[in-house]
């Protein structure tokens, strides 16, 4: 993480909290999901972005990447299992799965995923209890960021 | 890809023909072809048993009605049993050997034996919903006597994968994506995970509540409902490293592969159990990389940057798997943008880095997957690497021409304790 990028405010929550918003969606909608995967929020304000970090009770820490326009515009994880990829995704997901066939079809063979369309662009790889995925609309980065610098 | 058809059958080189003959494992469903011995040829008066035969070439779905073959997967076959049988059993081919998962999981549509079902206190069935990072496999739990090489698993849990018993798929669990649970989608008629960890998913499966990651379930033998939720799966219930089964050679394994040059149509090599067990199975010099035994992961260095924890080897991922091309300048290719295809073949190196702080130098090819794959006879190819932003996956290319052990976790062996990977 730049320390150009982040350099506000820094928010710990240390209570249960709900799984978050989903890709593309609002964070004001985060109070209203109700998932079973509890965990505690750690909040970075800066000037481009907001990161909203989730350790999951799993042990995956998720971070979710809102825009100043409020929107979701991209999620990252790492941990030892597989997020809840439908509540991660969102309206993105079944986009996702269908990729996710065509791809393995396309590789030949089994590996990690990466999906690279005009609209959605998903990371996932490791292997039984490591895995890291990152997913992000291109067209949603706020100006200024780079998909590289999410981590 | 891309069809070149003709230039197929000319680049049949007379070594790799006679690699297809002297091979087996790879192609056609379950026969009844033995599964053991054979292969290896680690030198003189060394015994047998511990050596199993596997071939890298295009798999069980070279052929119609597929047509989708394989590069750059290491097969095998397996024998399993009816519990308690010594005739009730079948050999099936077309297994994946895996490193970067743990348990064997078989295609229902590839079994003919009726197995015992594991059950939980109440009589439900356990199902198990396993995420591999490209796709989801799903299916019952059921148990078998394995025999590899001259090696027994009994009463081994395994993962029947797309049991039609079982077709509903629960909500939580298609959660994670696509299913792979058929032959055009597994690309394999099973999965021999003999990685690092000994069961595969560990002590989080066995308590209740949202640090559960749900991976296994308890329905009726009518099936689950959309809505059924995750259960408990206690350790020694879990699907199991079939390795850690063994009475003898049970602390890791050893893949032996030949080194590739370009594009062939398969190779062979071996499936060597036991680290130091026999005399086949030294450690000899190669050097021991311990690995984070949560994450399973290492260090790679890469043009003086350092991904700290972000390293593996993984024989089931079909290529290497690094960085990007704005990090290291190899474009990709243009149709199949997930490899890469630089127009000459680069040599690299990186440097892997254990938690013991050993480190070695890998030097390593990156070819042009387009010509690498333009024939799809061949099923190993060697410099097939691909992009992935952040890490390193050491796919198949990197056991070419290396002797990689994979020591399991909590096991003693003359390098040390595993986890730890040596080459």
């Amino acid at each position: 993480m730049k320390s150009r990028i982040i350099h506000g405010i820094l928010v710990i929550l240390a209570l249960p909290f709900p799984l978050s918003a989903s890709l593309g969606g609002d964070f004001t909608s985060v109070q209203a999901d109700q998932v079973k995967m509890q965990g505690t929020l750690q909040t970075t304000s800066g000037d481009l972005y907001t990161v909203h970090e989730i350790q999951a009770a799993t042990g995956v820490a998720i971070k979710e990447y809102v825009s100043p326009a409020g929107k979701v515009f991209a999620v990252t994880w790492q941990g030892p299992f597989q997020p809840d990829l439908r509540q991660l995704l969102g309206t993105y997901f079944d986009q996702y799965a269908q990729a996710a066939q065509a791809q393995r079809a396309h590789r030949r063979g089994h590996g990690p995923l990466l999906i690279q369309q005009p609209g959605l662009v998903v990371q996932i790889a490791g292997h039984m209890r490591s895995y890291m995925g990152k997913v992000y609309v291109p067209q949603m980065l706020p100006a200024g960021v780079r998909a590289e610098d999410l981590r | 890809m891309k069809r070149a058809h003709l230039h197929g059958i000319l680049s049949l080189s007379l070594a790799a023909a006679l690699a297809l003959a002297v091979g087996c494992g790879g192609g056609g469903g379950s026969s009844s072809n033995s599964g053991g011995g054979g292969g290896g040829g680690t030198g003189s008066g060394t015994p047998t048993s511990n050596v199993q035969a596997i071939t890298v070439n295009t798999g069980p779905t070279a052929g119609p009605p597929y047509n989708e073959p394989y590069v750059d997967g290491a097969f095998t076959s397996v024998t399993v049993c009816v519990p308690g049988s010594t005739t009730n059993c079948q050999t099936i081919s077309g297994i994946l050997v895996d490193t970067g998962s743990s348990g064997l999981r078989i295609l229902s549509s590839a079994l003919t034996l009726s197995l015992p079902q594991q059950t939980s206190s109440n009589g439900d069935s356990i199902i198990e919903c396993l995420p591999f990072v490209d796709s989801f496999t799903w299916g019952p739990v059921q148990t078998v006597d394995m025999t590899i090489a001259g090696e027994q698993a009994k009463s081994l849990p395994i993962q029947v994968i797309g049991s039609s018993n079982f077709s509903t798929i629960p909500r939580s669990c298609t959660n994670n994506g696509s299913s792979a649970d058929d032959l055009a989608t597994l690309g394999a008629n099973g999965i021999l995970g003999v990685g690092n960890f000994a069961q595969d998913c560990g002590t989080a499966c066995t308590v209740s509540g949202a640090s559960n990651p749900g991976w296994y379930y308890a329905c009726p033998s009518s099936g689950c409902e959309t809505t059924t939720e995750s259960t408990t799966e206690s350790i020694s219930d879990q699907v199991q490293n079939p390795v850690t089964f063994f009475a003898t050679d049970n602390n890791g394994v050893i893949i032996e592969l030949p080194a590739v040059s370009g594009a062939e149509v398969s190779v062979s090599g071996s499936l060597i159990f036991g680290i130091g067990t026999q005399s086949n199975n030294a450690l000899g010099s190669a050097t021991v990389y311990t690995i984070d035994p949560s994450t399973g992961n290492f260090t790679t260095k890469f043009n003086g940057v350092t991904y700290s924890d972000v390293g593996f080897l993984d024989s089931g991922s079909n290529a290497l798997y690094f960085l990007d091309s704005n990090t290291t300048g190899l474009p990709t290719c243009q149709d199949a943008t997930s490899w890469y295809c630089p127009s000459s073949t680069q040599n690299l190196s990186a440097t892997n880095q254990g938690a013991n702080g050993a480190t070695g130098t890998v030097n390593f090819s990156v070819g042009n997957a387009d010509t690498l794959t333009a024939n799809l006879d061949d099923g190993v190819a060697n410099g097939l690497a691909g992009p992935f932003p952040g890490l390193f996956d050491w796919g198949l290319p990197f056991f070419f021409g290396r002797n990689v052990y994979t020591a399991i976790e909590g096991r003693d062996t003359p390098g040390g304790q595993g986890p730890y990977w040596a080459y």
